[in-house]
């Protein structure tokens, strides 16, 4: 298994990561795929913001501009920041409660490689030259008259996507209902583990929404259905409900397990105990039910009338408490405790004033009447950048920080870090402050351009010059990436010296069955306990050192969504060729023939035995801690 | 002495003002200067929750700055063993209800402007003769340029809204097309034109347009709608009421004029031959016209919304409409008219005003 992987050659080192069904595997596939398309989504990023630089600029055209934004906003939010954030949760949450691996291990590798085939049939559309065009949004009266393939892109690559994502929260979900070591009982669970718990509540119920309204865009726009048609008596409004029945419990599902990443960090680098843990788990979960009473806040102009806004007002501005709650139990986290500015908590003290803003704003727009001057201008591209970058990213950046030891064995370069850190949240603040004000200003979002004499060109530079700043910081983080990666220097179980929680008491990277034996945990913070009591190793077991019963890999998951793929392609071209009809069929049959090969065959997977985990033991033993 | 400093005082307070106004954007198109009483009630708004949502980012700044300067690991020595606080209830209540009231204060009038904005019963109002008691401007957003009709007066025109000042006007929005929004950012927020409804809200306009920098007042499109999005602009010009009504009735008087005075007689047969089958120059009318209705095109301030308002700019656009607004429907004439045609046209349609 992994252990030997290392000796192979390419080709046998590539079929073993194809074919890999252990969540950390998986983990570290996302975080490559997510941090793939991160890149990519920032590059489109930085062609908008130099297009915005400065007035009546023709850098790029106004077709290839609204390109630009649509696939930003698209790759950012559903191939970067949320497959980078479940690459954390599966490779840290089963650490967390003292699992071997997520419950259904075939389903995970199959959720990664729905996710990476939908990224890349979306991004196939920049190879065609038929790019989705309609903004991330995609409203239906302009998804339905763009022309070209280009919306059918989206609706296919998020419709495999999407289904993805939908596996892996029923997935994770499934894993922490189930799989939680002995004494691992809910109010025990990390906050990370708690917040990936909700997350994939969210998904489960945010997703098939979605589902259903990329079906019905699908069958539009490739098979002469009218749902948003309003000529043929279909509404487009429609769209807008479905779109943000799902779209702003999205935005929780991103944000929340931010929360978790902060949460763990505030605590280990201030050497205390999470401040007010009960509540948190309360607000993490209010938040969660709550974000989904809210949707019609982004449709305030939509003309819903006075009842719905003002009900739906108010409803906004109640997830500020619960929001407020964790900001507060944060920084009595750090109240009284020893704060160490290492990176990852550089990202987390970051993170705090950063996200204040973002939320504080967001109360604003949920002012209905204000949000008719606020919305669609550029107070709400602020805004939103303030939430997804001032907290996902920042968290997400912080959790490579945090987590590359745990997952690689090596530390990431302080110095370096910091480095990144500084030119990305200078960059960051001098990008989106401004735009507040362009909002105020009257300047629309999603402008191709912008007239001169509108008093609207110092800020825009200013922010293009931030934009400069972010890439820059992004640059100094993949530099260090690859200097870590050469030098390799190998670290202990627990390199930042206070974790808490069980991934911190195992090696890094830890073995491909993650515990010999299952832990006892005795309490919140099990490790810290533990050590705490002069238990040096952090931790108790709580059965005998025993033949272990693991998954065997499988290369079914791949061949099932590669059959998605084709048929995407097929579904597509289907109306102008002969041959697209056929090759949807018969990639759907591809799929359908991957799946029976699956049901039919006995796989029992295979076990790991005492003797082998003993040598194991031993040999840990003799190197020490490495 | 004293005068010194009094002078150094006014200068001071002179500089914040500038500073303050400059924060402020520019007059026909900033939400922080509204000119109407929807953009005054939606600034009160933004100034009440600005306040309450400052005093918030204080309190958690200040809380923050004082943990970071006292409990630092290279303060405190590396052997201090924090104590391992489990939470408060009595503080959890504190940052529980504190928020609760706070939001309570944003939401009442918050709740209040929305039923205010939202109120449009007045528009079905008629007085004892049974005409419309308030004037109703029916909107249509169509790819990248905007129709305003109004139906009480019976005249039609385009991208340049004419309203009059200090009452309320009331609109009927759609989009002919796909969806759009109507905003004037000085005068009040925005509605969606939506395909299958109308949508209705009013605007005030406080302030006449004249004394602006350009007399008008700026109007976008705030919905992405293809790519021209960014070039769907419009403009208000507001006039007292004796002067709008002086305005309607012009414009109503184009109805029969078969010849506009000063009219180039050329540009208008080559405007007849190659222009009237989608543009009228009569103002009087319905909407739902097919291309911006051109009766007054010499009293606009842009042309297709966004370019000088001159013969070179206009010769420009309709040589080659793409170049200028891509995806818009109105197709090119560059090798339909020769130069000479286009400047008779240019002269023609230049001179069709209203206004003098």
């Amino acid at each position: 298994m992994s252990s030997v992987a290392q000796k192979r050659g390419f080709g046998a080192a590539l079929w073993d990561w194809m074919t890999t069904v252990d969540h950390k595997k998986i983990g570290i596939l996302y975080l490559i795929g997510g941090g793939f398309f991160f890149v990519v989504g920032g590059i489109e990023a930085m062609i908008i913001r130099l297009q915005l630089l400065k007035p009546n600029n023709d850098l790029v055209s106004a077709g290839l501009f609204n390109d630009l934004i649509t696939m930003h906003g698209t790759t950012m939010i559903f191939l970067a920041a949320m497959p980078i954030l479940f690459g954390f949760m599966n490779y840290i949450m089963p650490l967390q409660i003292g699992a071997r691996d997520v419950a259904f291990p075939f389903i995970n590798s199959l959720g990664f490689w729905m996710f990476f085939f939908g990224g890349v049939f979306l991004n196939v559309s920049w190879l065609v030259g038929q790019v989705p065009d309609a903004g991330w949004t995609s409203y239906a009266s302009l998804s339905l008259a763009s022309t070209g393939h280009g919306i059918d892109f989206y609706a296919i690559g998020l419709q495999i996507a999407g289904g993805g994502s939908l596996m892996a929260g029923i997935n994770f979900l499934v894993t922490i209902i189930n799989m939680r070591a002995p004494g691992m009982t809910y109010m025990r669970m990390p906050l990370f583990t708690w917040t990936t718990f909700v997350a994939s509540a969210m998904i489960l119920f945010a997703f098939p929404p979605l589902t259903v309204g990329l079906f019905f865009l699908t069958f539009d726009r490739m098979f002469g259905g009218n749902f948003f048609n309003h000529t043929m008596g279909g509404n487009t409004i429609i769209w807008e409900h479905i779109f943000w029945i799902f779209g702003h419990p999205e935005v929780y599902i991103l944000i929340l397990p931010a929360f978790g990443i902060f949460s763990e960090i505030f605590s280990i680098f201030s050497r205390k105990r999470l401040f007010g843990y009960p509540a948190m788990v309360f607000a993490t979960v209010l938040i969660g039910f709550l974000g989904f009473m809210v949707w019609a806040h982004h449709m305030f102009t939509v003309g819903l009338g006075p009842t719905a806004n003002a009900i739906f007002a108010v409803a906004t501005m109640a997830i500020a408490v619960p929001t407020g709650v964790k900001i507060f139990n944060w920084l009595l986290t750090i109240w009284g405790g020893s704060i160490v500015l290492t990176t990852p908590m550089l990202y987390a003290l970051g993170f705090i004033p950063s996200f204040v803003m973002g939320g504080v704003t967001g109360v604003m727009q949920g002012a209905a009447p204000l949000d008719y001057q606020l919305h669609d201008s550029y107070f709400i591209v602020a805004h939103f950048h303030y939430v997804i970058v001032g907290g996902v990213v920042l968290a997400i950046l912080a959790g490579v920080h945090l987590y590359w030891p745990k997952m690689f064995g090596t530390m990431l370069s302080e110095t370096l870090g910091k480095i990144t850190f500084v030119f990305f949240f200078v960059g960051f603040h001098c990008t989106f402050l401004i735009q507040h004000w362009l909002g105020f200003w009257g300047m629309p979002r999603r402008v191709w351009t912008y007239m001169d004499g509108q008093g609207w060109n110092t800020a825009n530079m200013i922010s293009s010059i931030g934009a400069l700043l972010m890439a820059i910081g992004v640059i100094v983080l993949v530099v260090n990436i690859i200097m870590t990666t050469v030098k390799n220097v190998r670290v202990g179980n627990d390199p930042w010296g206070d974790g808490r929680t069980l991934e911190w008491a195992i090696p890094s990277p830890p073995p491909f069955y993650n515990f010999t034996q299952t832990p006892l945990v005795r309490g919140l913070d099990t490790v810290w306990i533990e050590k705490q009591e002069g238990n040096k190793t952090g931790l108790t077991f709580a059965e005998p050192v025993q033949d272990i019963h693991m998954p065997n890999g499988s290369i079914i998951p791949f061949f099932m969504t590669f059959g998605l793929f084709i048929a995407g392609f097929g579904a597509m071209f289907h109306q102008e060729t002969s041959w697209g009809l056929p090759l949807l069929i018969f990639g759907l049959a591809w799929t359908f023939v991957s799946m029976a090969v699956r049901s039919l065959q006995d796989d029992l997977g295979f076990h790991v035995t005492k003797q082998e985990l003993q040598r194991d033991i031993d040999n840990a033993n003799k190197g020490g801690q490495n | 002495m004293m005068k010194g400093l009094k002078k150094w005082r006014l200068f001071s307070l002179l500089a914040v003002l500038t500073v303050f106004l400059a924060g402020c954007g520019q007059q026909e198109l900033s939400t922080l200067l509204p000119a109407g009483q929807v953009g005054k009630d939606q600034f009160k708004l933004l100034i009440l929750s600005s306040v309450i949502m400052l005093f918030v980012i204080l309190v958690v700044v200040a809380i923050y700055v004082i943990a970071l300067i006292r409990f630092r690991r290279s303060k405190l020595g590396e052997d201090f063993m924090p104590e391992q606080v489990e939470g408060s209830q009595k503080l959890e209540l504190v940052w529980t209800i504190i928020p609760i009231i706070l939001i309570i204060i944003l939401a009442v009038p918050t709740v209040y402007y929305t039923y205010k904005l939202g109120d449009v019963k007045a528009m079905e109002e008629v007085n004892d003769d049974g005409e419309a008691k308030h004037l109703v401007v029916d909107v249509t957003a169509n790819l990248y340029w905007w129709e305003f009709e109004y139906p009480d007066l019976g005249i039609v025109t385009a991208q340049e809204l004419v309203v009059p000042t200090k009452e309320k006007v009331f609109f009927n929005l759609k989009a002919a097309d796909v969806k759009h929004s109507f905003w004037i950012p000085a005068i009040g927020g925005k509605l969606d034109t939506n395909v299958e409804n109308l949508n209705k809200f009013y605007l005030t306009f406080d302030q006449e347009s004249k004394g602006l920098k350009d007399g008008v007042f700026y109007g976008k499109c705030a919905e992405l709608c293809g790519p021209s999005h960014s070039l769907m602009d419009f403009k208000v010009k507001t006039l007292p009421r004796d002067e709008f009504n002086a305005w309607a009735k012009n414009m109503k008087a184009t109805e029969n004029a078969k010849v506009v005075a000063n009219a180039n007689a050329n540009g208008e047969k080559v405007f007849q031959a190659s222009c009237a089958s989608c543009h009228a120059v009569s103002g009087a009318g319905e909407g739902g016209a097919i291309a911006p209705n051109l009766a007054a095109f010499g009293d606009r301030n842009r042309v297709a919304g966004f370019l000088k308002h001159d013969e070179k700019h206009l010769k420009e656009w309709i040589k080659d409409p793409q170049k200028v607004k891509p995806g818009n429907k109105m197709p090119s004439f560059e090798n339909q008219l020769s130069d000479q045609e286009l400047d008779d046209l240019a002269e023609y349609l230049l001179g069709l005003s209203v206004e003098q």
